[in-house]
């Protein structure tokens, strides 16, 4: 009881990353307060999804198939996520902050009556002391997000109401199998009896999806651009840069809209958070909301013509050019002296 | 097949405009100067006043009301949509409002909601100054409403209902609603028309009572001679609010913790552009394993 539950989304034949990051990261939590994770999969074929569950940390999963639940729609999703937490009661609930947990999470939150954090990048478990009620709280889930542009990080409690809720970027906690997993238990739940005729209201009549075609997350080097490069032919070079070096291209919230690099390429607040080995940020001012995604990288070289550009405060390399010279040196000195 | 006119309300919030925190809103020490930032109509906000125009516009005799909850001044996000095309507009304000997270907030903008009654809500997806793109769902599961999130795109709308094209992470889907049903816009969804000269002359003294009663001069008799300047103002009462579900007592969620983002500057080495430095920083990485 008072488990921790993680919803899980699927991904064709297989569970999302963001939701395996979190089962990792609930499993880690619960060890801190000795309870088990549970994980909610919804779906018309979940058939041994479960096992990649009990791999990652769960060792309850809650299954929910139904033929009419191949996608996921809102209020169908809510009837049955709403259900299992009432039956279940855990003590905190984890969704992803993508499409699909940004719209279900706060519609669950709201019919619970539960306080709900979105896109927490950072989760932990700790103490409260209330001076007004001379109250002391233990072992509340601590929900750290960035806030007000990313110019600041909060940390929220809900200290009164259960589950305490939250959702979770993508990419930002670690995914990792157990060494061994966990022999689990499968519960099953009858669709019919946790969803009502109205939840199918909304009806899909046409789905369009792509598979990712780049894997910006799990590049170990990047070479990211801003507006600076000021043009797509431009950003060519970083591309070749890119491509002896074995990374990945990335940009700025500037450089996707204008134009010169593809969206899911976008790093930062709104776009992927990356923690490479390394990397080059090329012509890259280093907005705030820039910065939030990718300074955990281990390593970073800032290429600018601005000695002061703030991203040049949290480089380890500085080296005030332009990147049009800078970055063909690099590519015929990395030629020369690889093996 | 004929449409009937369709009653929109545009939730619309005034937000500290934090997308370009620039030099001159930082601190000394490297925090944000909240008083130095400019408050403005939500962007997505925007967006989502577009849509609603939209649907008036291919439904003849539709009604757009914006309805925001903030103090006072926030009287100027209805100003502003009356500018662009709205017919009306209420502001949301009550002291006991102060505090409210996303539920309490969502809570009583479903009240008032509930007191003007719609077809139609239209939201932006979320606010810059805190992200959560909650306030909408919250609203519409108070309401029982089917919500849409995400939305680029109505396609189409007849007397059953819209199809609507709406964002996924990976793609996109279209999906077919009744009403009534909430919406929220996403900012790839088209911009808001600009103003309309004609709706500024005519709105351009629109005030709420709270606002006309510390102007400087009286304009009551121009608001008995033309009632549309009149925003209308609801509090607590108004809406038939429980208090307890409001505010900080309303709130599930509290901070317990702000941290200002400093960056410390690191001991960055600095490199020259000279090739032999270059070679040296290559060379360098390729020894300890960064590259290579």
């Amino acid at each position: 009881m008072n488990n921790i539950i993680v919803y899980c989304e699927t991904n064709g034949n297989t569970v999302a990353d963001v939701s395996l990051e979190l089962i990792t990261k609930a499993h880690s939590l619960a060890n801190q307060l000795k309870v088990d994770v549970e994980g909610i999969l919804i779906g018309s074929e979940t058939e041994g999804l479960e096992k990649i569950l009990f791999a990652h940390g769960a060792s309850i999963v809650h299954k929910a198939e139904d033929s009419r639940l191949a996608f996921y729609q809102t209020l169908p999703h809510t009837s049955i996520v709403c259900a299992i937490m009432k039956k279940e009661k855990p003590q905190i609930g984890l969704f992803g902050a993508t499409t699909v947990g940004r719209d279900l999470a706060p519609r669950v939150a709201s019919a619970l009556k539960s306080g709900l954090t979105a896109d927490c990048t950072s989760l932990e478990i700790g103490d409260h002391y209330e001076k007004k009620i001379d109250t002391r709280y233990e072992n509340l889930l601590y929900q750290i997000r960035p806030a007000f542009g990313g110019n600041i990080v909060a940390t929220i409690i809900n200290p009164d109401t259960r589950p305490q809720l939250a959702t979770v970027r993508e990419g930002v906690m670690k995914q990792e199998a157990l060494q061994t997993p966990l022999k689990g238990k499968v519960k099953t739940w009858k669709v019919d009896e946790l969803v009502e005729k109205d939840d199918f209201a909304v009806e899909i009549i046409d789905r369009q999806v792509e598979e990712k075609k780049v894997n910006m997350k799990g590049a170990q080097i990047i070479v990211a651009g801003g507006y600076g490069i000021g043009s797509k032919e431009n950003f060519e070079l970083l591309r070749q840069l890119a491509d002896v070096l074995g990374g990945e291209v990335g940009g700025t919230r500037a450089a996707v809209d204008a134009g010169y690099i593809d969206h899911e390429r976008q790093i930062g607040q709104t776009g992927v958070t990356v923690r490479p080995k390394l990397y080059i940020a090329c012509g890259i001012s280093g907005q705030i909301q820039h910065r939030a995604g990718m300074m955990e990288s281990s390593m970073i070289i800032s290429i600018n013509t601005d000695p002061n550009a703030p991203i040049n405060s949290i480089a380890d390399y500085v080296i005030t050019g332009d990147f049009m010279e800078v970055v063909p040196a690099m590519i015929k000195y990395y030629k020369k002296n690889s093996k | 097949m004929l449409v009937k006119p369709l009653k929109i309300i545009v939730l619309a919030k005034q937000v500290p405009d934090t997308r370009n925190v620039g030099k001159d809103a930082m601190k000394a020490d490297g925090t944000v100067n909240r008083a130095a930032l400019e408050a403005i109509f939500n962007p997505e906000d925007l967006n989502a006043l577009e849509q609603a125009l939209r649907i008036k516009d291919s439904v003849p005799g539709s009604n757009v009301m914006l309805l925001t909850m903030g103090p006072g001044r926030a009287a100027e996000v209805v100003r502003e949509g009356l500018y662009r095309g709205a017919d009306g507009g209420v502001l949301l304000t009550d002291r006991k409002f102060a505090g409210s997270d996303t539920l309490a907030t969502s809570y009583a903008l479903s009240k008032a909601i509930s007191k003007l009654g719609c077809d139609v809500i239209v939201a932006g997806r979320q606010a810059i100054d805190g992200d959560t793109a909650q306030v909408g769902p919250q609203v519409a599961e108070k309401l029982g409403y089917p919500q849409v999130t995400y939305v680029e795109e109505i396609e189409k709308i007849n007397a059953d209902g819209m199809e609507i094209r709406r964002r996924l992470d990976n793609g996109f889907e279209r999906v077919m609603t009744p009403f009534p049903v909430l919406l929220t816009v996403h900012s790839s969804a088209p911009g808001c028309r600009p103003r309309i000269a004609k709706n500024v002359m005519k709105y351009k003294y629109a005030r709420t009572l709270t606002e006309l009663q510390v102007a400087a001069e009286d304009y009551t008799r121009m608001f008995n001679d033309r009632p549309y300047l009149k925003i209308q103002e609801m509090g607590v009462d108004d809406i038939g609010a429980d208090t307890e579900a409001l505010g900080l007592s309303g709130s599930p969620t509290k901070v317990k913790k702000i941290e200002n983002v400093v960056f410390k500057a690191k001991e960055a080495k600095v490199i020259g552009v000279e090739d032999k430095e270059i070679e040296e920083l290559i060379v360098e990485l390729i020894e300890n394993h960064t590259i290579g």
